[in-house]
């Protein structure tokens, strides 16, 4: 009964009607895709055209307007010499307080998370869901919330107005979210392995080490470009509990915009906006992709 | 040497009784298989013995020595995984040497014995490749090689076979059976396939609600099954169940049961009944106990018994052919020679071996 056929010539015509039809939508939906990034990206032009500007210029033609000149100046003095409160030495200092706090709170929270996450997705105990379920509450728990209590224990630890205070803020308040990402990837990983590990003689640790970490690493991508970029751009607590020398990029950015003189030198703000905002669009020009991956991957396909 | 002795282990989840006293014993180089329907409890047990589940109650012991609260590595013990559970991220030969590694085994120790595990099982040319680079049944081989290469006391497979598909399993069921008939250990095999326990064991328990049926030889739990649930489990297709009477016919007790037409229809017992046998029974054929009446072969044989029946659907499968024919007002499966087929419809006198057949209480399901 096989009585298939061919009985329809090919219709030229429609074939035509349905491909138009088809790159019509196509340019209807890629249009309006490069309106929403344009209007994402006008902004950031903005800042990075003006930061090569020179300032008269700006005050003369406005800060939205096309380039007429060219310098590079406003990068070096936002660097090391614009003066922000009497001190005249740019961004500098700050950009590395940011560099030391971020980077050790960053390692640290995402070790800890992998290793909470481990502890909570493969020896669950008992009352482990409990506890989870508690340390999932700090993800919705807003930062001001904790404020004082932070106020509180760096007085007391001797670590107000220092980098390492602000390292164990960023480690404490990440471990919430490091410690979900971990646990539910983790969670993914088949028991079987963890089984098969213990029958074969290795111990919590090396089957931390053999078995989970080298599976580890999409979650560890997002965890890592997460927290960086959080801790990077974090502005609260760097502006409650450090002043002056000490403050991150992002406490110092604002004490920049409120510095003494009476003209704006939108230039040097403009460069140092962006050397403030650099590092994490690094991070995602480089570990985008992974992020994305990492996001929408199980452990093992 | 090595033996297994389970006494009246128990496993509470909760509130949830999961086994329910337990007792087994495995020779030194007995093959055990731990059979029943998913729920039953098998795989638990399995865990237990490894040490993977902690023991609610009584005890195992392997060599004599108790193990209840001995951790899996100190157990001399290796397993085999439904899932294979190979590491993901190693090489075949490092998967095969992660045991050896974890218990600081000299490294040209480690490659002797790689050397000589995957000569066994001939997986050389898979040493350098990673588990997702492998076919099903090499991950299979690669598990067992893994298992293999400790030398252990005990081989521990949970339901290693049941993620390949149907022609690769019984190949696989075979070379486990060579297997264990060259290395000579103890093992303990849970499936939920009864083909395989059947196959592969010196010895079968038949797991039920978190208790053992029935534990014996394969030839006994398949021709005298302790009740009617290992009677039916074991066997497919399954053992015919007929609600009858017990009678008399010419002086010898029968069982009687209502045919389609309201007639009554009786069947000769051959074996020895006990004074306190119930009136009421469950007669329990298997299908390859029902033949088309043969007056040569009724002549050679005693006991075969002749009744007629209608044959209501046919199903052939190449080697032989199910006839689902009515009896008794019941359906029940016979198997049959593809070249003496009954065709849909007809009516066939049949041949019932009555002495392979059991007779079961109804009120305890036991075997009488």
């Amino acid at each position: 009964m096989a009585d298939v056929s061919l009985d329809q010539s090919l219709d030229h015509h429609a074939a035509t009607v349905a491909a138009r039809r088809h790159f019509l939508t196509r340019f209807v939906i890629y249009g309006l895709l490069v309106v929403f990034a344009a209007i994402y990206l006008i902004p950031l032009l903005v800042v990075v055209l003006n930061s090569f500007r020179d300032q008269q210029e700006i005050a003369r033609n406005g800060l939205i307007s096309l380039p007429r000149s060219f310098r590079l100046e406003a990068w070096g003095q936002a660097w090391s010499s614009y003066c922000i409160g009497g001190t005249c030495e740019g961004m500098q200092r700050n950009f590395y307080n940011s560099l030391k706090m971020t980077i050790p709170a960053t390692i640290i929270s995402t070790a800890v998370g992998a290793m909470n996450g481990y502890i909570l997705s493969k020896w669950r105990f008992r009352g482990s869901e409990a506890l989870f379920t508690c340390m999932l509450l700090g993800v919705f728990i807003p930062g001001q919330i904790s404020l004082m209590p932070w106020a509180f224990i760096l007085g007391n630890l001797g670590l107000s107005n220092s980098t390492y205070g602000l390292i164990l803020i960023h480690v404490i308040q990440g471990i919430s979210f490091t410690t979900l990402f971990c646990r539910n990837y983790y969670v993914s990983i088949p028991d079987d392995l963890i089984k098969a590990a213990r029958i074969d003689g290795a111990g919590f640790w090396r089957i931390f080490r053999k078995i989970i970490l080298p599976l580890s690493s999409p979650i560890l991508i997002v965890t890592v470009i997460w927290q960086f970029t959080g801790i990077w751009n974090e502005y609260l607590f760097g502006v409650v509990f450090t002043s002056g020398q000490q403050q991150p990029i992002t406490a110092a950015l604002v004490a920049l915009t409120a510095s003494g003189t009476n003209v704006r030198a939108y230039d040097v703000m403009s460069a140092a906006v962006l050397i403030g905002a650099l590092p994490p669009l690094l991070i995602y020009l480089f570990g985008g992709k992974y992020f994305v991956r990492g996001l929408t991957q199980g452990a093992i396909k | 040497m090595s033996t297994l002795t389970i006494r009246s282990l128990r496993k509470n989840f909760g509130a949830v009784e999961v086994l329910k006293g337990i007792d087994l014993e495995a020779q030194n180089g007995e093959f055990i298989a731990l059979v029943g329907p998913s729920g039953c409890g098998k795989s638990t047990l399995l865990a237990m013995i490894a040490g993977l589940e902690s023991v609610t109650s009584g005890e195992i012991r392997i060599d004599g020595r108790l193990v209840n609260s001995v951790a899996p590595k100190d157990r001399d013990i290796a397993m085999v995984f439904q899932s294979y559970a190979l590491y993901p991220t190693m090489t075949v030969r490092e998967n095969i040497t992660f045991g050896m590694e974890s218990r600081r085994v000299p490294k040209l120790q480690q490659d002797e014995a790689v050397k000589r595990v995957a000569a066994f099982l001939q997986i050389e040319p898979l040493l350098g490749r990673k588990p997702g680079q492998l076919s099903g049944g090499q991950r299979q081989r690669v598990a067992m090689g893994r298992a293999l290469v400790r030398d252990p006391k005990l081989f521990l497979f949970d339901e290693p076979l049941s993620n390949l598909d149907a022609k690769l399993r019984v190949d696989m069921r075979t070379e486990i059976k060579k297997l264990h008939h060259r290395v000579g250990k103890t093992t303990v095999y849970v499936t939920h396939d009864q083909v395989e326990a059947m196959t592969l064991a010196s010895r079968i328990a038949v797991m039920h609600q978190g208790s053992v049926q029935q534990f014996d030889e394969p030839a006994t739990i398949y021709n005298r099954p302790a009740n009617m649930f290992v009677a039916g489990f074991m066997g497919s297709p399954a053992m015919n169940f007929l609600p009858a009477e017990l009678s008399q016919e010419g002086g010898r007790p029968a069982v009687a049961f209502q045919t389609a037409d309201g007639n009554t229809a009786s069947l000769p017992i051959v074996q020895a009944l006990a004074s306190d046998t119930p009136r009421q029974l469950i007669l329990g054929i298997r299908p390859e106990h029902i033949y088309r009446f043969d007056p040569d072969l009724a002549r050679r044989k005693p006991g075969i018994a002749q009744i007629d029946a209608v044959v209501e659907l046919v199903e052939p499968t190449g080697a032989e052919t199910m006839a689902v024919l009515r009896l008794g007002g019941k359906e029940i499966t016979g198997r049959f020679d593809p070249d003496g087929t009954p065709l849909m419809g007809e009516t066939v006198t049949l041949g019932i071996d009555m002495a392979r057949a059991c007779l079961f209480d109804p009120t305890t399901q036991r075997l009488i």
